[in-house]
């Protein structure tokens, strides 16, 4: 049984905006019926404020797909075209009170409806469609269609790419891939984020971000192997570092604090050394 | 208000009389059964009366059953133990429909070295025994194919399909969880070498299960400890729910004399009901060989756990192999080995019958779940257009 808000209830016994806007200004269809779950949405749009006036929906799903219908289009009636693609799938699970961790693909379902009707109004093709090469081909899900659920939900998981997109949950043999795409968007949007201070770093700040850098760039990949670091203290720009678990006599740890070094360098400052305790 | 309970396949509720049996043994009677004083021995009497009436149902002898803590982990030690007992040979076969306590451990046991081979079943969930045939080698260890589906309720040959086994001198299991309790299951006409059992499937309470193992068997224990089961299965016995058990096996024996007719005439009018007032609504299963409880039907173009929602607003329970319903994103393995259509598949709802369940329930559900399904068709994009096209 999941556990569903009241909201969730709510819209579902009671979904609001059900059906099809005759002649409508704009169409977005996503999903398919093979799938579980689909979601057709039209829009009745003023062509001169570009404004929604009307949006209705017919929804092939489970109870949050039904929900996440209704939230979309009671969120977008009222907003220009250009506002209401600025709602992401967060929006539409906060107007519901939250949805479980498992069915935020519903909430994903919703927005792409919204992207693909505005695509259809501006005679455009939607992004997930032009780009990216497949990754599911049980859920037929594309890189970037995973590449954007990852930096929008600042997700770590292959767990939760597959809650919040369903690739992963079929076959399971696209989950290396995933992977992969894990760890490429974590490093690129890590380096953007930590970029931007680097010009001065004053003493602490500098041992924060190392601190920091080890924790979320570092261990995890160590972890991964069975090994283990912790970070013993930072004099000037010597960080020394204590290895743990598998890496202790590890045959390879020259190359693991040579690599340790390179990232660390890359993300905190060019000058630092690693030493081992 | 009461719930209309259609979830038998998934548990039962416990009769009264098998509670009135068991109380004493959760409050005066606490003993262990393997202590010396005569406290603790009187409670390891009753354990082996109901040890008789688990083998008196399947037509076994005591000695035959072995006590354990439920189905999956009947199901575990049985393919466990024949392994052991032929320690050279690494194929497994096994059926793509079978319950997860099985499938899964075979899936887990490939990846350890062995070969399973999964025996597909044709639209009607049927398996072919010609396939089996040809799949038994000199390398085969076990052969575990299910007596009845709990999805679908089909039941398998299994008379047929053991003789074929024992005359390649496999090792042969089955898991007969759904189908001891619900239609006569007899040791001496099937030469199955063991078999797995359920209490909580049969009115008893959960947390206990049995196997047979046929006398002269070789078995190794999956679960090492004690001296309790004759040092076959370790562990301080779950007194009350074997008790329980025991009692429960003792009713069905009638209930299964009388082959179930009040539930299968019930199950048999809610599927003609609903087939008359559902358009789009199909059958999933062999209907000519089939648990007299179990039926399984999807309305196509609408979602599963949608139809269980709605149902749960008038307390109706039951189940469904939808996607959003098992837990990960792809339907029921039962229905997709069977090849329902796509436009089924997500659309599936089990109802499970009991000795319980009443003709006025029966009435509720034929009363409410056409408008349900229209509902929801109305909600769906395939809804009408897909019909109108047809």
């Amino acid at each position: 049984m999941w556990e569903y808000t009241d909201k969730v209830k709510e819209l579902f016994l009671h979904p609001k905006n059900v059906g099809k806007i005759e002649e409508p200004d704009a169409t977005g269809e996503v999903g398919s019926i093979v799938c579980g779950d689909a979601l057709k949405l039209t829009l009745k749009i003023d062509k001169e404020t570009n404004k929604i006036i009307d949006a209705k929906f017919q929804t092939f799903g489970c109870a949050s797909a039904i929900a996440s219908s209704t939230a979309l289009t009671e969120i977008i009636k009222g907003k220009t075209l250009d506002e209401a693609l600025e709602v992401t799938n967060n929006d539409i699970a906060d107007f519901l009170g939250g949805l479980p961790r498992e069915k935020m693909h519903c909430s994903v379902m919703g927005r792409e409806a919204l992207e693909a009707a505005v695509a259809d109004y501006r005679g455009e093709t939607p992004p997930e469609i032009e780009e990216g090469k497949l990754v599911c081909e049980c859920f037929g899900i594309s890189d970037e269609k995973i590449r954007r659920a990852i930096r929008e939900n600042n997700i770590h998981t292959v767990e939760d790419v597959t809650n919040f997109t369903k690739a992963g949950g079929g076959c399971g043999s696209c989950i290396p891939e995933i992977e992969n795409i894990l760890q490429e968007v974590g490093a690129k949007t890590k380096i953007k984020e930590t970029k931007k201070p680097k010009k001065k770093l004053t003493n602490i700040q500098k041992i924060a971000l190392i601190q920091e850098v080890i924790q979320k760039e570092i261990r995890p990949l160590l972890q991964a192997d069975g090994g283990d670091l912790e970070l013993v203290d930072v004099e000037g720009n010597r960080v020394i570092v204590s290895l743990r678990g598998m890496c202790m006599g590890c045959l390879m740890s020259d190359v693991t604090v040579k690599n340790i070094e390179k990232k660390l360098r890359e993300l905190v400052s060019k000058d630092l050394a690693v030493e081992v305790e | 208000m009461k719930a209309v309970y259609l979830d038998n396949n998934a548990t039962t509720r416990i009769s009264d009389e098998v509670k009135e049996v068991m109380l004493p043994f959760l409050s005066d009677y606490y003993g262990n059964p393997s202590s010396m004083h005569t406290f603790g021995g009187k409670v390891h009497r009753h354990i082996e009366n109901a040890r008789e009436q688990v083998a008196t149902l399947i037509n076994a002898k005591p000695e035959e059953i072995i006590f354990t803590s439920c189905g999956t982990e009947s199901d575990n030690t049985a393919i466990m133990s024949s392994l052991e007992s032929a320690p050279h040979k690494r194929h497994i076969i096994t059926t793509r429909v079978e319950h997860p306590a099985v499938l899964n451990f075979c899936k887990a046991m490939s990846r350890k070295g062995y070969t399973v081979t999964f025996l597909s079943v044709d639209k009607q969930g049927r398996l072919n025994p010609g396939e089996l045939q040809s799949a038994i080698t000199e390398d085969t260890a076990v052969v575990s194919i299910m007596y009845a589906n709990n999805e679908n309720g089909v039941i398998f040959p299994i008379d047929e399909i053991s003789e074929i086994v024992k005359s390649k001198g496999v090792m042969f299991h089955t898991d007969a969880v759904q189908a001891v309790g619900k239609i006569p299951v007899d040791v001496k006409k099937l030469p199955a070498d063991i078999i797995s059992i359920s209490g909580h499937k049969m009115h008893a309470a959960k947390g206990v299960g049995a196997l047979y193992v046929k006398r002269g068997t070789r078995f190794s224990p999956y679960i090492i400890g004690g001296h309790q089961e004759k040092g076959r299965r370790a562990g301080t016995e779950n007194v009350a729910s074997i008790i329980g058990f025991g009692k429960a096996c003792e009713i069905a024996k009638d209930h299964v004399a009388a082959g179930h007719s009040k539930v299968k005439e019930l199950r048999d009018r809610l599927e003609e009901g609903l087939l008359k007032t559902c358009p789009d609504a199909i059958i999933n299963g062999h209907v000519g060989s089939r648990l007299p409880n179990t039926s399984n039907m999807s309305f196509e173009y609408v979602e599963g756990e949608a139809i269980l929602l709605r149902l749960n607003e008038f307390n109706i329970c039951a189940s469904s192999g939808s996607a959003c319903t098992s837990g990960s994103l792809e339907p029921s393995h039962v229905l997709r080995a069977m090849g329902v259509p796509f436009t089924a598949i997500h659309g599936s709802v089990r109802f499970s019958l009991s000795r319980y369940t009443s003709g006025k329930e029966i009435d509720l559900v034929l009363k409410k779940l056409p408008g349900i399904i229209k509902e929801l068709r109305e909600l769906s994009p395939y809804g009408r257009e897909v019909r109108k096209g047809k």
